[in-house]
C-alpha cells in the first residue's frame, strides 16, 4: 500500500505547479488551465485522506468540487471571449486600463 | 411554523424560487415586453426576511450543515437589506444603461442566496459552495457590461485572483478533513478542543491556507490588489453591492470559522489576523487619501473598513463579537448608499466618478449632495450616524480586550480617513460646477426611495442604536 | 460466483445487441456508395483544408453547456448506488435537483443557443413562434 504522504506530496507539487502557472504564464487560457490543475491536486488530496480515514466523505466532496470547477471554467473562458473581443490579445499585460 | 428539517433553508428557498422565477420569465418574455423583474426580485427578499423573523430564536437546523441561528439569521437580514438597496438602485440603472435585465436580476438574487448561505454554513465544504455561488454571479455581475472594456477587464482581474483564492481556501478545506476527518465546524471545533494539537503542523498549515482565502474575498491587505479595479470597472451599482454583500457575508463565515471550529487555536492565528487588520486599515486609509476617482476612493475606504472589522474579530470578547455584527450592518447601507449616489449620477455614456464631476452638487441637486454627505459622515464614522456607533464599539472591544495598539492605530486612520471623505463634502459644498461639465443627471423615484429609506436607517442606527445592538448581542450568545 | 452472473449477461446482452443491430443493417439497408460517403467520417462536411481552422463561437457555446449538464450526471452515480438506503426522500431530492438544473436548460433553450440555422440566434423566440 502507498502511504499518505507519498499522495499529498504528489498534490503538494501538482498544486505548486498550478499556483506557479497562474503566476508567470502569459496566456489567459493557460492561466485557466493552471487553476484547473490547482483544484484537481486539491482533489487528490481529499481522495488520499478519504481513503486514509475510511470513510467516503473525500470522494463525495469530490464531486462537488468538479463541478464547481465546471461552473468556474465556464464562466472564466466566457469572460476570457469577452476580453478578446476587445482587445484580440490574450496576453494578461495587454490588459492594463484599469491600474493593476 | 412546523418543525421540519427544511426550516433552517426556507429563507434561502424563497429568494431561489424568485430568481428561478426571473429566469423563467426572461425566457419566455417577449422582445419589447416590460416585466417587473426586479419586483419579482423584492418579493422572494421579503420572504426571506419573513422567514428570518419566525425563525428567530429557534436554532433551527437542515441537515447539520445549514444552521439558522440569531448570528445567521441577523446576517441573512443584514444581506436582505442589501439585497432590496441594490434592486431599487438597480431598477433605475438597469433602464438607462440597457441592462439584460433578467439576466441581471436573476444574478443579483442567486448572490443573495450564496450570501445567505455563507452566514448560515456550518460545514467547511458548504461555505466554499456558498462562496463560488455568490462568487461566480458577483464576477458576471462585474462584466455585465460587454460593451464596456474596463468592465470586462474588471471582471476577468476579479474572477482570476477569486478562482486563485478559492483554489487555496480549498487546499485548506483539505487539511482541515484530513487532521480532523470531518468539514462540520462543530466536529473540527471538538476534535481540536479535544487534542492537545501542538505537535501538528498540518492543522497550522489548513488555518494559514484559510486564512488566505477568506483575507482574498474581504480584501484584507496584502491580498487586496483585484479590490480597486474591480470596484472602478464594475458599474457602481454592483460595486456598492459586492463590497457590502460579499464582505458581510465573507466575515459572517470567517467569524464563524475562527470563533467556533479554530477557537483552540486562537493562539496562533491572533497575531496573523493582528498583522492583517493593522496592514488593511493603514493601508486602505492611506492610499485612500491618493485618489481622484470617488469609486476608487470608496475601494480603498472599503478596504479600511475590513480593516476595522478584523479588530472586532481578534478582541473576539462578547462586545466585539457583537460589534462586528453591529458595524456589518452599519456599513453596509451606509456603503450601498453611497455607491447609489454614483451609481444615480451616471449616465449611459460617462460614470460621472470622478472627483470634480462632484463639484457644485449641492447648487444642481441639494436633496442628492445632502444624503450623499450623510453617507459620507457616517463612513468617516462621525456622530450621530450609524458608522459613529459601529467605530465606537469596534475600538472599545479592542480596548477591553487589551489591544490598545489596535485602537489607537483605528481611531489615527479613522481620523486621517475623514479626510478624504470631506475633501468629497468640500468638493460638493465650496466649490462651483465646473463649467465643461454636464449638468447632473436627474434622478428617477425608486432610487431616491431607496436613498432615504438608507438614510433614515443609518440616522436611526446612530441615534438610537440601543435595540439593534441588544439583537446583536443576543444573536452572538447563542452560538460561541 | 453468483454475483458476476449479472455482469455476464449484461455483456452478452449489450454485446448481442449491437451485434444484432449492426447484422440487420447490413442485411436490410440500401446500398448506394459514393466517393463523399466512403470518406473517412468527419462531421458530414467534405473533408477539405486544414484541420488546425478557427471554429465558430457557437462550438465553444454548445461545448461549454455540455460540460455543464455533463457534470451534474456526476451525482447520479453516488445516488444510484445508495438508492435503496435513501428511499423516497433521496428521489424527492434528486427530481429537485433536476428540476433547477431544468430551469437552466428551458432558459438556454428559448434564447436560442441550442439553433445552429444560420441567423436563427437573432430571432427571438416568440418571433419563431409566429413564423
Amino acid at each position: 500500500m502507498i502511504p499518505l504522504s507519498h499522495y499529498l506530496i504528489v498534490s503538494a507539487i501538482l498544486f505548486g505547479i498550478g499556483t506557479t502557472g497562474v503566476l508567470v504564464r502569459r496566456n489567459l487560457i493557460t492561466i485557466l488551465l493552471s487553476i484547473e490543475i490547482m483544484l484537481n491536486a486539491v482533489n487528490l488530496t481529499f481522495i488520499a485522506f478519504g481513503r486514509q480515514l475510511g470513510s467516503v466523505d473525500g470522494q463525495i466532496i469530490v464531486f462537488f468540487v468538479m463541478t464547481v470547477a465546471a461552473a468556474e471554467a465556464a464562466v472564466g473562458l466566457a469572460i476570457v471571449i469577452g476580453l478578446f473581443r476587445h482587445r484580440e490579445s490574450l496576453n494578461p499585460d495587454a490588459f492594463a486600463s484599469l491600474k493593476w | 411554523m412546523m418543525d421540519t428539517p427544511f426550516n433552517a433553508v426556507v429563507p434561502m428557498l424563497c429568494v431561489v424560487f424568485a430568481a428561478l422565477a426571473v429566469m423563467m420569465a426572461e425566457a419566455f418574455r417577449g422582445r419589447d415586453e416590460q416585466m417587473a423583474l426586479g419586483g419579482l426580485g423584492i418579493v422572494g427578499l421579503v420572504g426571506a426576511a419573513v422567514s428570518s423573523m419566525l425563525l428567530w430564536n429557534r436554532n433551527a437546523s437542515s441537515f447539520g450543515v445549514i444552521v439558522a441561528d440569531n448570528f445567521g439569521l441577523f446576517v441573512t437580514m443584514t444581506l436582505v437589506i442589501v439585497g432590496v438597496l441594490t434592486i431599487m438602485f438597480s431598477s433605475v440603472v438597469v433602464r438607462r444603461d440597457g441592462l439584460p435585465a433578467g439576466e441581471y436580476y436573476a444574478l443579483v438574487l442567486f448572490a443573495v442566496v450564496g450570501m445567505i448561505m455563507m452566514a448560515t454554513a456550518n460545514d467547511l465544504l458548504v461555505i466554499f459552495i456558498a462562496l463560488e455561488i455568490l462568487s461566480l454571479a458577483v464576477y458576471v455581475l462585474t462584466g455585465i457590461r460587454r460593451d464596456d472594456p474596463r468592465a470586462t477587464e474588471a471582471a476577468f482581474k476579479y474572477f482570476l485572483l477569486g478562482a486563485f483564492s478559492s483554489a487555496f481556501f480549498l487546499y485548506g478545506i483539505a487539511f482541515t478533513y484530513g487532521v480532523s476527518g470531518s468539514t462540520r465546524l462543530d466536529r473540527i471545533g471538538a476534535f481540536l478542543a479535544a487534542q492537545s494539537m501542538s505537535d501538528s503542523p498540518l492543522i497550522l498549515v489548513a488555518i494559514g491556507m484559510l486564512l488566505v482565502g477568506f483575507a482574498f474575498k474581504i480584501s484584507a491587505v496584502p491580498f487586496h490588489m483585484w479590490t480597486p479595479d474591480a470596484y472602478e470597472g464594475a458599474p457602481a451599482v454592483v460595486t456598492g453591492f459586492m463590497s457590502t454583500g460579499v464582505k458581510a457575508a465573507a466575515f459572517a463565515a470567517f467569524t464563524r470559522v475562527f470563533l467556533s471550529a479554530f477557537e483552540p487555536f486562537s493562539v496562533d492565528w491572533a497575531p496573523m489576523i493582528w498583522i492583517l487588520a493593522v496592514a488593511t486599515m493603514i493601508l486602505g486609509t492611506v492610499v485612500g487619501v491618493a485618489q481622484t476617482n470617488v469609486k476608487r476612493m470608496l475601494a480603498y475606504s472599503s478596504i479600511a473598513h475590513g480593516g476595522y472589522l478584523l479588530v472586532g474579530l481578534i478582541a473576539a470578547n462578547d462586545v466585539g463579537k457583537a460589534a462586528i455584527l453591529f458595524y456589518l450592518l452599519a456599513y453596509a447601507v451606509t456603503n450601498v448608499a453611497a455607491f447609489g449616489v454614483i451609481a444615480l449620477l451616471g449616465t449611459r455614456d460617462a460614470a460621472n466618478d470622478e472627483l470634480r464631476d462632484f463639484s457644485g452638487l449641492w447648487h444642481g441637486r441639494p436633496a442628492l449632495a445632502a444624503l450623499m454627505t450623510v453617507c459620507l459622515l457616517s463612513l468617516g464614522g462621525l456622530p450621530p450616524t450609524a458608522g459613529f456607533i459601529g467605530k465606537w464599539y469596534i475600538f472599545s472591544a479592542a480596548v477591553s480586550a487589551g489591544y490598545y495598539g489596535l485602537a489607537i492605530i483605528g481611531v489615527l486612520t479613522s481620523v486621517v480617513s475623514v479626510f478624504f471623505y470631506l475633501r468629497v463634502v468640500v468638493m460638493m459644498y465650496m466649490e462651483e460646477r465646473d463649467p465643461g461639465l454636464a449638468a447632473p443627471a436627474h434622478v428617477g423615484g425608486v432610487g431616491m426611495v431607496a436613498l432615504v429609506a438608507s438614510i433614515v436607517v443609518i440616522f436611526y442606527l446612530g441615534v438610537l442604536p440601543t435595540r439593534v445592538l441588544d439583537l446583536a448581542a443576543e444573536s452572538i450568545s447563542t452560538i460561541f | 460466483m453468483n454475483g458476476w452472473l449479472g455482469l455476464v449477461i449484461m455483456i452478452v446482452l449489450a454485446v448481442g445487441y449491437a451485434g444484432v443491430m449492426i447484422g440487420l443493417s447490413l442485411l436490410l439497408g440500401p446500398k448506394n456508395p459514393t466517393p463523399e460517403k466512403l470518406a473517412p467520417y468527419e462531421c458530414g462536411m467534405p473533408a477539405v483544408g486544414d484541420a488546425r481552422e478557427r471554429h465558430s463561437v457557437k462550438f465553444y457555446l454548445v461545448a461549454m453547456i455540455f460540460l455543464l449538464f455533463d457534470i451534474e450526471i456526476a451525482f447520479l452515480y453516488p445516488w444510484a448506488v445508495a438508492l435503496r438506503d435513501l428511499g423516497w426522500a433521496g428521489f424527492v431530492q434528486l427530481v429537485t435537483f433536476f428540476l433547477i438544473l431544468s430551469v437552466g436548460y428551458v432558459y438556454v433553450w428559448r434564447k436560442g443557443v441550442l439553433d445552429w440555422g444560420p441567423a436563427a440566434r437573432v430571432r427571438h423566440p416568440a418571433e419563431r413562434k409566429a413564423a
